[in-house]
């Protein structure tokens, strides 16, 4: 007899978080994030029904198929995912949405709508897995290649980056993290803050794909993240439902209450970083772009902003479903505004 | 001396009662439009039938613009090509504007423009505007103002307006905000009184009160679309600000904030949102229609242009929205503040691979009302994008109409399964053709049932909504559309057809051309040519048009466009036939007139 496989605190298994069989490449770094958000998940006790999952195109934008089968998923135009975010949270404002983008699909053709999403603060996690290279159309440079770094065809890039954590924090996002595909531990616990935070969440993850930027002489590949990676903090997370207290050594954790009651433990490293300083976070972001580090973690952090589909101040049920007795102004109302043309 | 008679020997000629048009040329931003609506509703509330069209510029404020009045005993509205009676305010259009009448017509001008100089086969008033405008107020902003209301005074004293109902609707027009009230009465007061004392009536123009306009509307067919959507249960507007759909989304916000707040919570049954650009309006609406929403867009041609990729995607994957293209002059910017209905073609099959959408095209504003209404049932009932094609006509002008009736059919949502209907099914093929007329079931995201999720996506896909790129799976797909078009022809509203019995010719329009179709039937009759009409109220098309087509053995096909567009659709539906069809083009950027579709049937006849 084989032992029931464990259950979370809703009673589902890892398996009713998981999703159709990956077809990306062996050993791309996305589907090293399908794994962490099908854990963080499955950790958080999320019912997978009240998901849905959001996507563009590219080789990221496919993964949403590969995670949480019981949700519904929309696969929608390339770069345009943030329009049909935004129009799926004001239909129904009970979804927990999670957009998996890349670095072609936001940076490039979808850096208008982005922005707009992180403005209007769209309650949703917005994950960036950035190969700084548009994989399905098989490798041409990204608008996130840094300077100086090579196509397997030797072809060098000369522009310089957009950095989307920078950008994100500029336009006023609440909740903004860096990550790398082969760094689960932090990239668990960033995806499951940023599904307790009450606005858009992005985080930007390099994900390195193997098939045309994993070579020398490219700043997105396995072994370069690998060593260059700098994590600003030790990341911890703490659901709302599973509150323990740990005495740290004062000043060596900064600790911030997520909006659902959850928290968030950074721990010091040797930086000193406060991840609640907007402009400490954008100096720390272009310092580390001129010195070529890899900075990792959470990098700005808002608890206190409002978000777009609270400022809607809609019914409290999803109007989605809304009957007709609250959707349709009965004859009353036509007549009188009939009397009014007349 | 202010009056100026004719230099012939003419006399004023036979009377002319409630039959003429009056134009007001002004400069835009001089805050004519309040005089123009007072003196157009003054003449309504007299129960003559009046129809009210703004030209205007692309620009604020300080370029010419023309108000016309028609007023017509007979009810026909469209626009009429001869002005009868001009009132020349702008300096700058005035020589023009008085170069165009017809020899006499009416000129009603400030006196310093000397007007009469330029046409002496005109019938001159020349009014002082200035000087009175100087007893009207003490303000030099006021008086500029003021000036518009004067003007209504003297064509009130020369025509004969009511006076109490002009009083009552400049009460309506300022809202009951008393000064406002009393300083325009006063403005038309001193306008009237000067006119009785100095101008001798040299015209045959004037009205008598009627009965024709008892318990009739006037509005805008923007605003009567977004009336439609209110009572269709919209939930999620979104909406980028274009000439000349702009005044659709603004005046459904005015009429959701005031009709749907929930009276339990006081908080909205609705959200708006005003996107960054069309492509993420058509993105967001297409959104909360996936996720259950009545959603809607409304642009005009630039923003159906930039919708293009994602509606082919919501054809293809099959969510419902609504999308309004009220059309202008293209292509690019065009003559974004004039009339068109170029847009048919292009936005039929609007996309990339092979699509073909529903698309409402209402002919009247209690068109535009219920057919806003009837376009979010068959959204969701097709599950797919539908448009409803008015015009800047349609749109934005005036028109009179019988009062709109509140919708008879309950809200239909279409084939959504619940968790309980997954329940009792015990399976769920999200693309599979269950029912035979092509249209699949769907959920909902957030629906409690381990069949209910399923995958959105723009690729191919199988009835189980799973990827392929098999043949079989892309044939399936793509004839089930078809199929589903093809159940669409019994649900869109059928045209509107009148045969008359003997008539070998056939006219076929659609929109806003109707107004002037009607007027020049009447016309063609008169020269002894009878003609059948059909309307054409959606695409596709239904088969009530090969019927009529083949009962007639010329057809004109009349349309405000270049390139015969419609023309061409039907040939391409009645490749049989397609000798028989004639075409009358009118494509200049005014709406089209009656005269000009006689002339060219007249032509084309022969005769
Ligand atoms: C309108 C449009 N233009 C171009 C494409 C082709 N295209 C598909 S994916 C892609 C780039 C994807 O890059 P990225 O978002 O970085 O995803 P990755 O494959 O690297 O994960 C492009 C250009 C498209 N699908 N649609
Ligand atoms: S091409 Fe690159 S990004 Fe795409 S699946 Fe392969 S490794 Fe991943
Ligand atoms: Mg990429």
């Amino acid at each position: 007899m084989t032992a029931a496989p464990p259950t979370n605190r809703i009673g589902l298994t890892l398996s009713d978080y998981k999703g159709a069989p990956s077809t990306l490449c062996d050993g791309c770094g996305h589907d090293a994030i399908t794994s962490q958000i099908i854990r963080a998940f499955y950790e958080l006790g999320i019912e997978p029904h009240n998901v849905a999952k959001m996507s563009g195109i590219g080789c990221s934008s496919k993964t949403p198929a590969y995670f949480l089968n019981r949700a519904h998923g929309f696969n929608s135009v390339h770069g345009r995912m943030p329009s049909v975010a935004t129009g799926a949270a004001l239909a129904n404002k009970h979804l927990h949405l999670i957009g998996v983008s890349g670095d072609g699909d936001t940076a490039s053709i979808g850096l208008g709508q982005f922005c707009h999403l992180v403005r209007r603060n769209i309650p949703m996690i917005y994950i960036v897995e950035n190969n700084g290279v548009y994989g399905l159309t098989k490798g041409q440079f990204s608008a996130t290649a840094d300077i100086g770094s090579k196509l397997k065809t030797g072809v060098m890039n000369e522009l310089p980056p957009i950095d989307l954590c920078g950008l994100a924090i500029e336009l006023g996002c609440g909740f903004v993290g860096r990550s790398f595909a082969g760094d689960p531990r932090q990239l668990q616990a960033l995806i499951k803050a940023a599904a307790s935070h009450k606005g858009t969440a992005v985080l930007d993850v390099i994900s390195p794909c193997v098939t045309f930027n994993n070579h020398e002489g490219s700043t997105k590949s396995y072994k370069y993240a690998k060593e260059m990676e700098t994590p600003l903090h030790e990341l911890g997370f703490i659901p709302f439902y599973e509150q323990i207290n740990v005495d740290y050594e004062p000043g060596t954790v900064q600790e911030v209450e997520m909006h659902d009651g959850s928290k968030i433990r950074l721990k010091k490293t040797e930086r000193d970083y406060d991840a609640t300083d907007m402009v400490g976070a954008i100096q720390t972001i272009k310092k580390a772009h001129d010195e070529k580090q890899f900075l990792t973690g959470l990098l700005y952090i808002n608890e206190n902003k409002d978000d777009f589909v609270s400022m809607m101040d809609t019914v409290d049920e999803s109007l989605a479903t809304l009957p007709e007795s609250m959707t349709r102004p009965g004859k009353d109302v036509l007549e009188s505004i009939m009397k009014e043309l007349m | 001396m202010n009056t100026l008679a004719l230099d012939s020997k003419e006399k004023t000629g036979k009377n002319v009662v409630n039959d003429f048009s009056i134009q007001v040329a002004t400069v835009n931003g001089s805050g004519s439009q309040s005089s123009n609506n007072v003196l157009m509703r003054s003449i309504f509330q007299m129960g003559i039938p009046v129809s009210g069209k703004n030209l205007f510029p692309s620009n604020i404020a300080g370029l010419p613009t023309w108000f016309t009045i028609r007023v017509n005993k007979n009810g026909y509205i469209a626009r009429k090509k001869h002005i009868d009676i001009m009132i020349a305010m702008n300096p700058q259009t005035a020589i023009e504007d008085v170069k165009g009448l017809n020899p006499g017509a009416v000129c009603i001008s400030p006196i310093e423009l000397k007007l009469d100089a330029v046409r002496s086969d005109v019938r001159h008033y020349q009014v002082p505007f200035a000087e009175l405008a100087s007893k009207a107020s003490d303000n030099m902003k006021l008086r500029k103002l003021l000036t518009n209301m004067i003007y209504v005074g003297v064509v009130a004293d020369l025509l004969n307006i009511d006076q109490a109902q002009i009083d009552i609707a400049i009460t309506k027009q300022f809202d009951g905000k008393a000064k406002a009230i009393d300083l325009n009465l006063n403005a038309v007061k001193i306008g009237r009184e000067w006119a009785r004392e100095n101008l001798k009536k040299v015209d045959q123009y004037s009205v008598e009160p009627m009965d024709k306009t008892q318990g009739k509307i006037i509005i805008d067919g923007n605003a009567a679309a977004g009336l439609g959507c209110m009572f269709a249960g919209v939930t999620v507007v979104t909406w980028y600000p274009i000439t000349p759909s702009s005044s659709l989304c603004e005046s459904l916000i005015d009429y959701l904030k005031e009709h749907r707040i929930d009276k339990a919570s006081n908080k909205a049954t609705f959200a708006v949102i005003q996107a960054e650009d069309e492509l993420a309006a058509v993105g967001m609406a297409l959104g909360a229609g996936w996720a259950g929403a009545r959603s809607m867009t409304s642009t005009s041609g630039p923003g159906i242009s930039l919708m293009s990729e994602f509606v082919g995607f919501g054809y293809f994957t099959e969510i419902p929205t609504v999308i309004f293209d009220v059309q202008r002059v293209g292509p690019s910017t065009g003559m974004p503040t004039r009339t068109s209905q170029a847009d048919l073609m292009s936005t039929f099959l609007l996309s990339h691979g092979d699509t073909k959408h529903i698309c409402l095209l209402p002919g009247s504003v209690q068109e535009c009302y219920e057919m806003a209404t009837e376009a979010f049932q068959i959204a969701e009932m097709f599950q797919t994008p539908v448009f409803v094609m008015t015009d800047l006509d349609l749109g934005m002008n005036n028109w009179m109409s019988e009062p709109f009736k509140y919708p008879t059919t309950p809200i239909n949502r279409g084939k959504v399964l619940t968790a309980a209907d997954l329940e009792k099914a015990g399976k769920f093929e999200r693309y599979a053709d269950v029912d035979g007329d092509g249209i699949p079931y769907r959920t909902l995201p957030g629906t409690d049932h381990p069949l209910g999720a399923y995958f959105t996506r723009g690729s191919g896909h199988t009835a189980k909504a799973t990827y392929t790129e098999k043949p079989e799976d892309y044939l399936y797909l793509m004839d089930r559309l078809a199929k589903k078009f093809e159940t669409a022809k019994k649900h869109v509203p059928a045209p509107v057809v009148d045969t008359v019995s003997g008539a070998k010719v056939g006219i076929i329009a659609f929109g806003s051309s109707d107004f002037a179709v009607q007027e020049s039937r009447d016309q063609l009759k008169e020269k002894g040519l009878a003609t059948s009409y059909l309307r054409l109220r959606a695409l596709p098309f239904t088969a009530e048009l090969k019927q009529f087509v083949d009962a007639h053995d010329v057809v004109y096909v009349v349309e405000q466009c270049r390139d015969a567009q419609l023309r061409d659709l039907i040939r391409l539906e009645l490749p049989e036939s397609s000798m028989k069809f004639k075409s009358v083009l009118h494509y200049n950027g005014l709406p089209i007139d009656a005269d000009f579709v006689t002339e060219a049937i007249i032509k084309g006849e022969g005769k």
